[in-house]
């Protein structure tokens, strides 16, 4: 007998994730999941897709050209965060990992503004109240708490809104993430957990982060439900999302999903995967790709041409040249920002130390002209 | 009527709650038990279950979701029951309490006050007699408050609430039964004024939180010798009030710091850097410290040999004195 008269079984996550698109484009009904985008929304979700792919090379790009200190590559799990970021409401919440450019890009984040955190110009760039987007967080699994106190807030004050948090694999094993879960579990807190289980953190697999026979799993022992969904199969990973984001919605708590998916690039551009993983391996993930699914899809429904194919490649392309502009030979940001936004009340200490940068600059030994 | 330092905090919350309905406490204990200090005694039998609430026992979890509660524009008081269990949220207020508001050029605002009982001499068993201060001290974007009476206590916990800035307010547990006869409502000098508590000629003794009252007790055993010490309560430990410091050097050309966290890389090491480097040639003699030694805080019945007291700060004014 559950303490709390959950039934365990109705929280267990099914071994079979989620599908609804085969790698060929065809298209399985699931009444659980029943298709209800039109076909603009549909041939969205793909375009989102095609420019995160184009703004993601970019990046990696830029970086191999000394203009990024480090990048971490999405490629591969564009469905992961297209989908579940499109299945939000405008005043929904997102708490990234840093690895988010694909929901970052649904939220309509400016993407060279993003880029700066690689750059090294500043930690971060946009308004997270004008996006609802959080900071990318670096620290592994922290911001899962982050979303779950302003879900918590968002319940208290009435405000019908959900807040998503991302993570990894990896992530399921930190502290923080389940902390979290517990919290939102006994707070009945609007938030979920989307787990892109991309297969690796940094070179470790899988089988060497848990020995949960999902990691949907792991929910249960909160009270959530787990959920799985096909990661490179963006109707699956919106429809998924949708369906825990409407029940956290009407008040019946936060759900976990877990989104199988595979990081087709390195963990970062300083990363090398050819010590830890196989050509096959990769051509056989190559099989799953996400993008090429959905154009399949689109195709075998009349809703792809060539208008389209150049309008998005268009678009793309503008997207990608624009964050080039933006990020190629940026300047180095202004040394005395440094002191600006520490405090909102600083004394003392604080602008001693700014009086003594700008006296090093004024006296030319800041290197002003390194912007 | 008589208030004791808990008291006096307890009636901070209430009536921070009272004026701001933003503002909750929440943490292990705090509501139905009303903490285990009854620091939070009836704040949610007053303000309900909504404002005033207990937590699952998870303490990384309570400050990355006052985080999250914060950035929603509340104003969360949480509170870490012990000093040595304030460790498992370390990352959460180094890495994004502190962190956040300058990450995001000020566009987030993280108005959180962490409420942390600290230091030893009540006989407790291991973990619950840590002096922390170092590490929030270390931490840019944290200010650090500890008050070392009733009044201060209530008038920098209101205070700690309605600034924007993150606050680490630690709470001298031994003073907790500390008595004033304070008028509660009070409103005392800004946080980040440090405060002369007994003026002298002879050695400035600068101290805060616990020893405020044991720097006043030497103070006092120090006149029957014939010496006259200034004891300064820093009250804020960041940001630090180093004009206040250099002001009372200047007029007793010596200096003793005390603190119960121990010596090596604590805020004693911290003053004594900032009166050489502005009061060089008002100094007589080297500036000293009381403090607690290099070990992890002993077992409780050793913990009398391991406290500064006043014979440890009389020795070091007699030493000071000898130059």
């Amino acid at each position: 007998m559950a303490h709390n008269a959950i039934d365990p079984q109705a929280l267990l996550p099914p071994m079979e994730p989620v599908h609804l698109l085969d790698p060929d484009g065809t298209y399985h009904e699931d009444p659980d999941h029943p298709l209800e985008l039109e076909d603009d929304q549909l041939r969205e979700l793909y375009r989102f897709m095609v420019v995160t792919r184009k703004v993601d090379r970019e990046a990696i790009n830029l970086q191999r050209q000394g203009q990024l200190g480090v990048y971490a590559s999405c490629l591969g799990q564009e469905a992961a965060q297209v989908g579940s970021a499109y299945a939000l409401g405008e005043d929904d919440w997102i708490f990234p990992s840093y690895r988010e450019l694909g929901a970052a890009l649904v939220r309509d984040v400016d993407a060279a503004g993003l880029l700066h955190l690689y750059r090294g110009t500043w930690l971060s760039d946009h308004d997270p109240y004008k996006h609802h987007f959080g900071l990318m967080a670096i620290p592994i699994g922290t911001q899962a708490l982050h979303a779950t106190g302003f879900a918590m807030g968002a319940k208290l004050d009435g405000n019908p809104i959900v807040a998503v948090t991302y993570f990894g694999d990896g992530g399921t094993s930190e502290g923080d993430p389940h902390e979290a879960m517990t919290f939102a579990g006994v707070m009945k807190s609007p938030v979920i957990f989307f787990v892109q289980n991309n297969q690796y953190a940094i070179s470790v697999p899988l089988e060497k982060q848990t020995a949960a026979p999902t990691l949907a799993h792991k929910a249960v022992g909160y009270g959530l439900p787990g959920y799985r969904c096909d990661g490179n199969d963006v109707l699956a990973t919106y429809a998924v999302t949708k369906r825990a984001v409407e029940r956290a919605r009407r008040g019946d708590g936060a759900a976990f999903i877990e989104a199988l998916t595979y990081r087709m690039e390195a963990h970062t551009t300083s990363d090398d995967p050819s010590r830890y993983r196989t050509q096959e391996e990769l051509d056989e993930a190559a099989k799953t790709d996400p993008i090429a699914r959905m154009r399949n899809f689109l195709t075998k429904r009349d809703l792809y041409d060539d208008a389209l194919e150049e309008s998005i490649d268009q678009q793309a392309k503008e997207t990608a040249a624009y964050v080039r502009a933006g990020i190629y030979d940026a300047p180095h940001g202004d040394p005395m920002e440094l002191f600006e936004h520490v405090y909102v009340d600083a004394t003392g200490h604080h602008e001693d130390h700014a009086a003594l940068l700008r006296a090093e600059l004024d006296s030319g030994g800041g290197d002003e002209e390194a912007g | 009527m008589a208030v004791t330092l808990a008291q006096a905090i307890n009636r901070a919350l209430h009536d921070a709650m009272e004026a701001d309905d933003r503002v909750l406490v929440f943490g292990e204990d705090v509501g139905k038990l009303g903490g285990v200090f009854r620091v939070t005694d009836k704040l949610q039998d007053t303000y309900g279950e909504d404002r005033c609430f207990d937590t699952p026992l998870a303490e990384s979890g309570i400050i990355g979701t006052a985080i999250g509660l914060a950035m929603y524009g509340y104003r969360p008081v949480p509170e870490m029951q012990f000093d040595g269990f304030s460790y498992p949220a370390f990352e959460q207020i180094v890495s994004h309490l502190a962190k956040m508001p300058n990450r995001s050029r000020g566009t987030v605002r993280l108005p959180v006050t962490i409420r942390i009982p600290y230091g030893g001499g009540i006989g407790a068993v291991e973990h619950h007699s840590e002096s922390p201060e170092t590490y929030w001290a270390h931490t840019a974007g944290l200010k650090v408050f500890t008050p070392g009476t009733p009044d201060d206590a209530y008038s920098m916990m209101r205070e700690a609430i309605e600034l924007d800035d993150p606050v680490i307010f630690l709470e001298p547990k031994r003073r907790y039964w500390m008595k004033s006869d304070a008028q509660l409502p009070v409103q005392t000098q800004p946080a980040r004024q440090a405060v002369v508590r007994r003026e002298g000629t002879d050695v400035s003794v600068f101290c805060y939180g616990p020893m405020v009252r044991t720097a006043l007790e030497a103070a006092e055993a120090a006149a029957d010798e014939g010496w006259s010490l200034e004891v300064v309560d820093l009250r804020s430990l960041s940001p630090l009030d180093t004009a206040a410091m250099v002001a009372s050097v200047q007029r007793t050309g010596r200096a003793i710091v005390v603190h119960e966290a121990a010596m090596s890389l604590g805020m004693g090491a911290e003053v004594a850097a900032r009166i050489q480097e502005r009061a060089f040639y008002h100094l007589e003699a080297p500036v000293l410290r009381a403090t607690g030694f290099d070990t992890p805080y002993p077992p409780a019945k050793l913990e009398e040999y391991w406290l500064p007291d006043v014979d440890r700060i009389l020795d070091l004014v007699e030493r000071s004195l000898s130059y």
